[in-house]
């Protein structure tokens, strides 16, 4: 075309960015090995298979396929090293991770051709985003290392960690996962996702030429059936961290339950793209572009359902519609493409199918007039309208470049819609209202808000999501603890025989003179008044459904009272309940923390009868028993004090604004309590979660029940709200496990057995909800360190970071 | 390559220079209801501006076709205090043989022309005189340019005075006082009779935006200024702090598109003040293609105010024809 005619035309022209280096390095290095102890190793089985171009379809390179035998060398590999490198000092680790962070930025353009060529992005993205993102964890990182011995000296690392990624950020993905293992002194198995190993494998090299340690980062390439699965289930792997769909994340959950591995997850979403009608629309345009259009759709946190308010949907609809006709779709490499190539012709058959299915259901299509190229995976941009919340594409997440539009018409009723959901990743609100926008922020259910804007990341503000979109944070101070286990539990051991110990200590001394003290006082003249306690729901004592009753005996055989037996609806209306009371969230921290020290103040009042209970429910000692009523009445005000303490925190991410990091309360957690302790166990679990707004459906210790029941009459006295503790007593295994299948129960916190803690790690997959379980260690709840503190407050929390970019 | 074109242009077959007969926007009543309606968010706006020129790129014959349509697009500038008529005539030169004829052979170019010259009311007569056989229009900044602050009556007897001499377009300043105490009234009755004073001649109506202070506050004051009949809305008079950028731009280029949807009417867009590298003439095309469409892409509806953004320009497309890159004093002063 000669330069007249484009004079005339003014259109766009070709802007390739040049890929024969990165071809060249391709093929200089085929077929790739394994990375096993900083060498290129052959798989056992010399399996390769084959990794191709999507935006050509054509073969890039052969990649070496691990199966177990392989993972077992890598985990090896990896657990050779841990020793010396958990020991390395933080300075140490700090150096190395710097290092990395500089070659990453050396070597950044051939990344982004690699990253584009594998995975189908655009060069814009990988050159403009992914990679800066990726320098910026490592740094973020090494920092961390440095000051992990004065920050976080409680802790210790994990162990050997195995890592599996999503081939929508290989690097970026990567990063999020190496960076923090490696700053907190952990060992790492990783393996990329099938279709996306090359920046991976280039990462290797440069693991290579900073000289970190042989064995701390091992990449075994392969399929998730065989690589992935060897790794999910090897035996010295201390935790899995995973990136990918819902569905595996549930298969992971499932095959770890009860091993004791620690688990985090990033899953799937749907998240919602809020615009009320005074926001700037043209800058809404502009980010449902980077919302739904940023890499092609393929990201979990993409803003996939537009709620738009009902009076400016015409405008905001035909103002985005004039936007997808300038959309450039084509050649990933060139770089002036907004939308490349999908990561597989598979997606792209799964995404028109879904699309077609929508249409079939009644949504109107739309699509701009440009055309895809005929060769490669691509897919148009797409909006959907008239879609409804019962629509199938407006449940399902696409991972494509379709976007569902819905309309509101108040606030309220925007949040109802964005919550409707089983995920819980993202969310986007649109207003130029600072009152408006900074209210809905904390009502809806998603790890990461954005206001303002949409699919901003930074090192220093953690990611994760609520719900079926996981658990765990990557990146700020939050997403350490993932790859962090409490110092006292470095001997697990040891630690429980200590504990057991003074269990046993407790139960030899039997003070028969108290017991028969208290025999006596109780059966003098009169017979004792009956006292039977019955469930407590909803602020209430409510009959057990099943009408049935438990005798709870002394040690000694002697019967001191009846317990309800609860069943499924005990368990359902106590949850019920537990829903109802959920304001108790959104009130003053300062008011929990009132109520906490008054719950202390009365149960101080009542303190020796409190004891009683427990010597006879025991056979304890009094001055045991009562030495457990004294630590418990600290620990309630341990929790008074910090229900208004623990707080969130505001990042300073690089953009002119800030982030809200808020430690919300989960909702509403179940709460299986210790056999021992049955005063202490128990409040040193409801306290925390309580304080921090959690509602709670609590199972009391099996054999000493009455010190929770003896609580009823506490919680009355003491102001709290009905619905905020709901106990309901009988059998804590089959009960425990209906609230782990129960799908509006949003954690579960188990104390008892090995085996009840792995039928409960099984059953949370149901909704994918947290749990908290002991595998069957006891933990010595007298101990300040191991009984109370922020290990507590984490699991009774979980962290928001609202986005507030701001300027006027 | 598989590499899609934009349909924009060769769809709609609108081309750039077929705007020739454009219908003058004649204005509307003053409606403080749309105007109210504007919001403008800084940092979305700026993650916008700072996306789009990673974006969009263009490279060899589109560069060098782009950066030819650039030089037909600028409003070639003098307005210093030391300013003579040989300075003057000087500029107007430059204006009339922007480039190089043999780099404008190379291209296939038979001749190139900017899209005015712009001067101060005493060198308009100048300007005309030395710009006679060309079909360049001259420019004449007014109104008191550039703090606006002389006496109204003044102001209409300038924008007359300088029609009278010759001038074809009018750059006026608009009160700045006006936006920033919210008397939108006044700036729209201000430039209702600006409008009315300069008769055929096209009226410029310069926000200086640094001045206003707000995106918003430039937002609205480009929704007035078009009610009140502009046919141009300009960014800034070159002699703020900060002149025409990138978020500026774009809040008033969506303006422009938003009073066109209402309307029917085209109103064009001159950013001026700061634009010096041929990339950025680059960027700018590239933010009114996007935003506005190709029909906007033309001196019709899109200026630069600029005069040394012609020589890096220069410079880039002799690199283009040559393949090396020329000294500065082989390409001819402004």
């Amino acid at each position: 075309m000669s330069v007249m005619d484009i004079f005339e035309t003014m259109e766009y022209g070709p802007a390739p960015e040049a890929s024969s280096l990165a071809l060249n390095w391709i093929q200089a290095r085929q077929p790739f090995q394994l990375f096993i102890n900083n060498q290129w190793v052959k798989p056992l089985q010399e399996q390769y298979f084959e990794s191709s171009n999507p935006a050509t379809s054509k073969a890039l390179t052969q990649i070496a396929s691990a199966d177990a035998a392989d993972v077992d060398a890598a985990v090896a590999a990896a657990r050779q090293a841990f020793p010396s490198w958990s020991k390395t000092p933080g300075h140490g680790r700090a150096r190395y991770m710097y290092a990395l962070a500089r070659h990453i930025q050396k070597h950044a353009r051939l990344l982004a051709v690699l990253e584009s060529l594998d995975n189908g992005k655009t060069i814009r993205e990988t050159r403009d985003i992914d990679i800066p993102l990726v320098a910026r964890h490592f740094y973020y990182h090494a920092g961390w290392a440095q000051l992990m011995e004065s920050e976080l000296a409680d802790y210790q690392p994990v162990g050997v960690v195995g890592q599996i990624i999503p081939w929508n950020f290989p690097l970026l993905m990567l990063a999020w996962k190496i960076a923090p293992a490696l700053a907190m002194g952990n060992t790492v198995v990783l393996k990329p996702a099938r279709y996306t190993s090359l920046s991976a494998l280039k990462f290797a090299e440069i693991v290579q030429e900073v000289g970190l340690p042989a064995g701390v980062i091992n990449i075994v390439t392969g399929e998730a059936s065989k690589a992935g699965d060897a790794l999910v289930k090897h035996p010295d792997v201390n935790k899995i961290a995973f990136t990918g769909s819902t569905d595996v994340g549930r298969s992971i959950r499932r095959t770890t339950a009860g091993s004791g591995k620690k688990l985090s997850l990033e899953l799937g979403g749907k998240s919602p793209f809020i615009v009320f009608d005074d926001a700037d629309l043209d800058s809404v345009v502009e980010g449902v572009v980077d919302a739904i259009w940023f890499n092609q759709g393929q990201v979990c946190c993409a803003g996939s359902r537009l709620l738009v308010q009902e009076n400016i949907t015409d405008r905001l609809l035909s103002k985005l519609r004039a936007r997808m006709e300038n959309l450039r779709i084509g050649d990933p490499l060139d770089k002036t493409m907004d939308i490349g190539a999908l990561i597989s012709p598979a997606q792209r058959d799964e995404i028109a199918h879904l699309v077609a299915q929508g249409i079939a259901e009644g949504a109107e299509a739309w699509q701009p007039s440009s055309i895809c190229p005929a060769s490669g995976s691509f897919f148009p941009p797409t909006l959907l309208t008239n879609v409804s919340p019962a629509s199938t594409l407006a449940q399902i997440e696409i991972f494509g470049p379709v976007l569902v539009a819905m309309t509101f018409r108040t606030p309220a009723e925007a949040i109802e819609l964005a919550n409707n959901t089983r995920y819980g990743l993202a969310a986007s609100i649109w207003s130029d209202n600072i009152n408006l926008a900074l209210d809905i922020a904390p009502k809806v259910k998603a790890g990461s808000v954005w206001i303002n804007c949409t699919n901003l990341f930074d090192a220093s503000c953690g990611f994760g999501g609520y719900r079926e979109s996981g658990y765990g944070r990557e990146g700020g101070k939050e997403g350490l603890y993932e790859y962090l286990k409490p110092a006292w539990q470095s001997n697990t051991a040891k630690a429980s025989l200590k504990a057991d110990n003074a269990q046993e200590e407790a139960m030899d001394v039997q003070d028969v003179s108290i017991l028969n003290e208290i025999q006596e006082a109780t059966t003098e003249a009169l017979p004792a008044i009956d006292r039977t306690p019955k469930l407590f729901i909803d602020g209430k004592q409510a009959r057990p459904d099943s009408g049935y009753s438990l005798t709870i005996t002394s040690v000694d055989g002697r019967v001191l009272g009846e317990v309800g037996e609860g069943n499924r609806k005990d368990i359902r209306n106590a949850v019920e309940a537990a829903h109802k009371a959920s304001a108790w969230a959104t009130g003053s921290a300062h008011n929990r923390a009132q109520i906490l020290f008054y719950l202390a103040e009365n149960l101080a009042a009542r303190e020796v009868e409190f004891a009683h209970r427990i010597v006879a429910q025991t056979g304890r000692s009094y001055a045991d028993a009562f030495h457990e009523v004294q630590v418990s009445l600290s620990r309630l005000f341990s929790y008074a004090a910090w229900t208004d303490k623990y707080e969130g925190s505001v990042h300073r991410p690089p953009l002119r604004g800030v982030t809200l990091a808020l430690k919300e309360a989960i909702g509403v957690i179940g709460i299986a309590c210790p056999d021992e302790y049955p005063l202490l166990g128990f409040l040193s679990l409801v306290a925390p979660a309580i304080a921090m707004g959690n509602t709670v459906v609590v199972l009391p210790s099996p054999g000493a029940p009455l010190s929770a029941t003896d609580c009823y009459q506490l919680f009355e006295t003491s102001d709290i709200p009905a619905g905020v503790i709901n106990i309901v007593t009988g059998d804590r295994e089959s009960l425990s496990q209906i609230l782990a299948e129960h799908h509006d129960v949003n954690a579960v916190w188990y104390f008892g057995s090995a085996a009840g803690s792995k039928s409960i790690e099984l059953a949370s997959s149901s909704n994918m909800k947290r749990t908290w379980v002991n595998y069957g260690h006891a933990r010595h709840w007298l101990d300040r360190v191991q009984g109370e503190g922020e290990e507590f407050l984490r699991e009774a929390t979980q962290v928001k970071n609202i986005w507030v970019p701001f300027g006027e | 390559m598989t590499t899609i074109t934009s349909r924009t242009a060769s769809d709609d077959g609108t081309q750039p220079s077929e705007n020739a007969a454009l219908p003058r926007n004649p204005g509307m009543p003053l409606d403080m209801g749309w105007v109210n309606r504007v919001h403008s968010n800084r940092s979305a706006i700026e993650r916008r501006a700072a996306a789009l020129p990673a974006r969009r790129t263009v490279k060899k014959e589109w560069q060098a076709a782009w950066l030819l349509r650039a030089i037909t697009c600028i409003d070639l500038t003098t307005l210093a205090g030391d300013d003579t008529p040989g300075n003057v005539r000087r500029l107007c030169a430059k204006a009339r043989q922007p480039v190089r004829q043999e780099i404008l052979d190379a291209l296939g170019f038979e001749q190139l022309t900017v899209g005015a010259v712009c001067v101060y009311h005493q060198f308009v007569a100048t300007s005309v005189e030395a710009l006679q056989g060309t079909l360049i229009p001259v420019a004449a900044v007014s109104t008191g340019f550039p703090a606006g602050l002389n006496a109204f009556e003044q102001k209409l007897q300038e924008i007359t005075a300088s029609v009278k001499a010759g001038a074809r377009e009018i750059d006026i300043v608009i009160s700045r006082q006006h936006v920033l105490t919210g008397n939108w009234q006044e700036l729209y009755a201000e430039v209702q009779a600006y409008r009315a004073a300069c008769g055929e001649a096209h009226l410029k109506t310069i926000l200086a935006t640094h001045e206003l202070a707000t995106l918003r506050n430039v937002g609205m004051a480009s929704l007035v200024c078009m009610m009140a009949g502009a046919d141009f809305i300009k960014t800034s008079t070159g002699k703020e702090p900060v002149n025409a950028t990138l978020p500026v731009g774009l809040v008033m280029v969506r303006a422009v598109r938003d009073y066109y949807e209402q309307t029917g009417y085209k109103v064009g867009f001159k950013p001026a003040g700061g634009i010096r590298t041929a990339k950025a003439s680059l960027d700018w095309l590239a933010l009114i293609k996007e935003e506005l469409g190709n029909e906007w892409l033309n001196n019709h509806l899109f200026r630069f105010g600029a005069s040394g953004l012609l020589s890096d320009i220069e410079r880039q497309l002799a690199h283009f024809v040559t393949g090396q890159y020329a000294a500065a004093y082989e390409n001819p002063l402004v």
